[in-house]
């Protein structure tokens, strides 16, 4: 599957109008992070993974596990429209009984984790990268962490411990937003640089533009001579493609009213048209 | 030269194992650590991680023959088990080595999360568990696992009273797909099933029969109540001795059983009065609406007492001697 950056825009756009739905039909949800990491699961599922339903039980597959755990919402819509499960199962979102539950399970076809509780993820994703060293498999494991979340020292024991290993299979992204519940990461507790921290542990460092596809693609993609763990700082927004929710940390967890959701949706229509119109002039 | 460490057993208890015919085994801790090496010989699926503590778990041996088998991963419980449930959740078959009162504690949210609700079949294996770091304080005492795994859904939990259930445990724990706790210390232990028994998790072994008092013990103080029962003997009191290595799933029958047909019971562990073994099988009594004197020996709600493990075992009677004593108040409680 050869997807144009035009391609992966429009995958982006309609991404954003499935996950706002959902959320407001439920009335829950984590609106600002999945708008911000969004774009990096766009590449992730459509670019970079190997992975699919059918493949999804073979012991070679690429392998996602998303330690920021509260923005399952982008995670459902992107697994929807790869195929693990009918979108229209979405609606049950936060229902009761529903597998679709407010941050990622096993029960949920195409996730590998149940995560919610920060600082979980990265250890997970060490195991399962040893695992792939052990086994002479050459899969992928990735993960992605908040920014925020890397207040949680377990991830540095996990940090350290993948360089102890060398695990050149393992791929963090950190959606760098710089926002968390109670503001801006540096006036809570802050944990900058980063870059300089992962270096100090034994990391390949890169920075990209988190909504940038081409410098996504590149940065995720497999690279055989780097003999380390690698991650990938992505310097995204925080409610990225709502003009009212972009970089306001009230929106962590915001659930929009009728006028807000109908601006939103309105928003989201003008992207649509610009791309239209930018795929019209051969962009 | 250094002082001898003080005995778990009093001359009077020795006695009694020497009457019962009771042989010295070894530690627990030794036992596990060759009967996992054993099976990991033959199984290169298994890997033993271990969190700087690969001494401490006897496992030099284990590291040296099969060094591609150990995963270490330095003083940090919390990566540990993460780590533990992301290998098993590709395919191995993961034993996570750690001193109890961390892996238990540090680690909680990890095995409530990434091992128990991810339903990755992970075997943690608490080692020096209770008070067998006696002297070294709190810190490395665990009188809380019981307590908080037992809240956690999707976990089994096992204490072997002897090196016999220490082998059967460590081999039938490697093909289980439900997470499974399994704590024990480094103490050697006389050994309790000398003949042939049936080892099934989940399911309890009487090793004496009687229908005055029941002891019900965990761990490594079945052998105390084992020989409770002999003193007890002598002056007639029939003790039936229930080794619930199993202290969830609990074996429910064997409770009602005991509850039904003695007089009086004794539960005993290594652990907190709270929330272990003799609060499940209150329960379970409880709420079968079966009403019998009923004990727990374990150890009370306050700053535990310092000293050695067998010191402390003294203090808080759980020894022959405090074992039987117990027995005799509730069966003068129960003739009243």
């Amino acid at each position: 599957m050869n997807l144009s950056d035009h391609d992966l825009a429009l995958k982006s756009v309609a991404y954003r109008r499935s996950m706002l739905r959902c959320i407001k039909h439920a009335g829950a949800g984590h609106t600002g992070g999945g708008l911000s990491c969004i774009d990096i699961l766009n590449v992730l599922y459509n670019r970079i993974l190997r992975v699919s339903p059918e493949t999804f039980a073979d012991p070679g597959r690429d392998r996602y596990i998303q330690s920021k755990g509260h923005c399952v919402e982008a995670l459902y819509v992107v697994l929807a429209d790869r195929g693990f499960f009918p979108e229209e199962k979405l609606q049950t979102l936060c229902q009761y009984d529903s597998p679709f539950v407010g941050h990622p399970t096993r029960a949920v076809p195409g996730i590998e984790h149940n995560t919610g509780a920060l600082g979980h993820g990265l250890s997970v994703a060490v195991g399962a990268a040893i695992a792939g060293k052990k086994d002479r498999r050459d899969f992928r494991v990735y993960v992605l962490m908040g920014d925020g979340e890397l207040a949680e020292g377990s991830n540095w024991e996990a940090a350290m411990a993948a360089s102890h290993y060398s695990l050149d299979n393992l791929i963090a992204i950190v959606d760098h937003n710089t926002l968390q519940i109670s503001g801006r990461t540096r006036d809570v507790c802050s944990n900058e640089p980063l870059d300089e921290k992962f270096r100090a542990f034994g990391w390949q460092v890169q920075s990209v533009d988190g909504h940038n596809f081409n410098e996504l693609t590149a940065a995720l993609a497999p690279c055989d001579d780097i003999r380390k763990p690698r991650v990938v700082i992505a310097n995204a927004v925080k409610g990225k493609g709502i003009s009212f929710m972009q970089d306001v940390a009230k929106w962590h967890h915001g659930v929009p009213d009728a006028a807000e959701y109908a601006a939103a949706m309105r928003d989201l229509d003008d992207a649509m048209v610009h791309l239209a119109r930018t795929i019209g002039a051969g962009k | 030269m250094s002082a001898p460490a003080p005995s778990m057993y009093s001359s009077q208890a020795k006695a009694m194992a020497e009457k019962l015919g009771l042989k010295m085994g070894r530690a627990n801790l030794e036992e596990f650590a060759d009967t996992l090496l054993s099976v990991a010989r033959a199984n290169r699926n298994i890997l033993a991680l271990t969190s700087d503590s690969r001494g401490s778990g006897k496992l030099g041996p284990f590291a040296q023959a099969l060094p591609d088998q150990i995963v270490e991963l330095g003083i940090a419980e919390q990566n540990l088990v993460g780590v533990a449930a992301g290998l098993a959740s590709a395919g191995k078959t993961a034993y996570a080595v750690s001193p109890a009162c961390f892996l238990t504690a540090r680690a909680l949210e990890q095995i409530k999360n990434d091992v128990a609700y991810s339903d990755q079949p992970v075997k943690l294996i608490g080692i020096s568990a209770g008070v067998s770091y006696g002297a070294l304080g709190s810190t490395h005492h665990s009188l809380h696992d019981f307590a908080s795994l037992r809240a956690i859904n999707n976990i089994d939990i096992v204490a072997p009273a002897d090196n016999l259930e220490t082998r059967e445990v460590v081999r039938q724990s490697a093909d289980r797909r439900i997470p499974v706790y399994i704590r024990f210390g480094k103490a050697p232990l006389y050994d309790l099933n000398a003949t042939a028994t049936v080892f099934e998790l989940g399911k309890s072994i009487t090793l004496r029969a009687g229908t005055d008092i029941a002891f019900i013990a965990t761990g490594e103080t079945v052998i105390h109540a084992i020989l409770a029962a002999g003193a007890l003997a002598e002056s007639g009191v029939t003790s039936r001795v229930i080794s619930m290595h199993t202290v969830k799933p609990l074996d429910v029958q064997a409770v009602l059983k005991a509850g039904r047909q003695c007089r009086a019971i004794v539960t005993v562990e290594e652990h907190s009065v709270f929330g272990g073994l003799g609060e499940a099988c209150a329960a379970v009594l409880m709420q079968a609406s079966i009403s019998v004197p009923f004990k727990i020996a374990a150890f009370p709600d306050e700053h535990t007492v310092t000293g050695s493990q067998a010191d402390i075992f003294r203090h808080y009677g759980i020894s022959m001697e405090g074992l039987a004593c117990r027995a005799q108040t509730l069966l003068r409680q129960d003739a009243q």
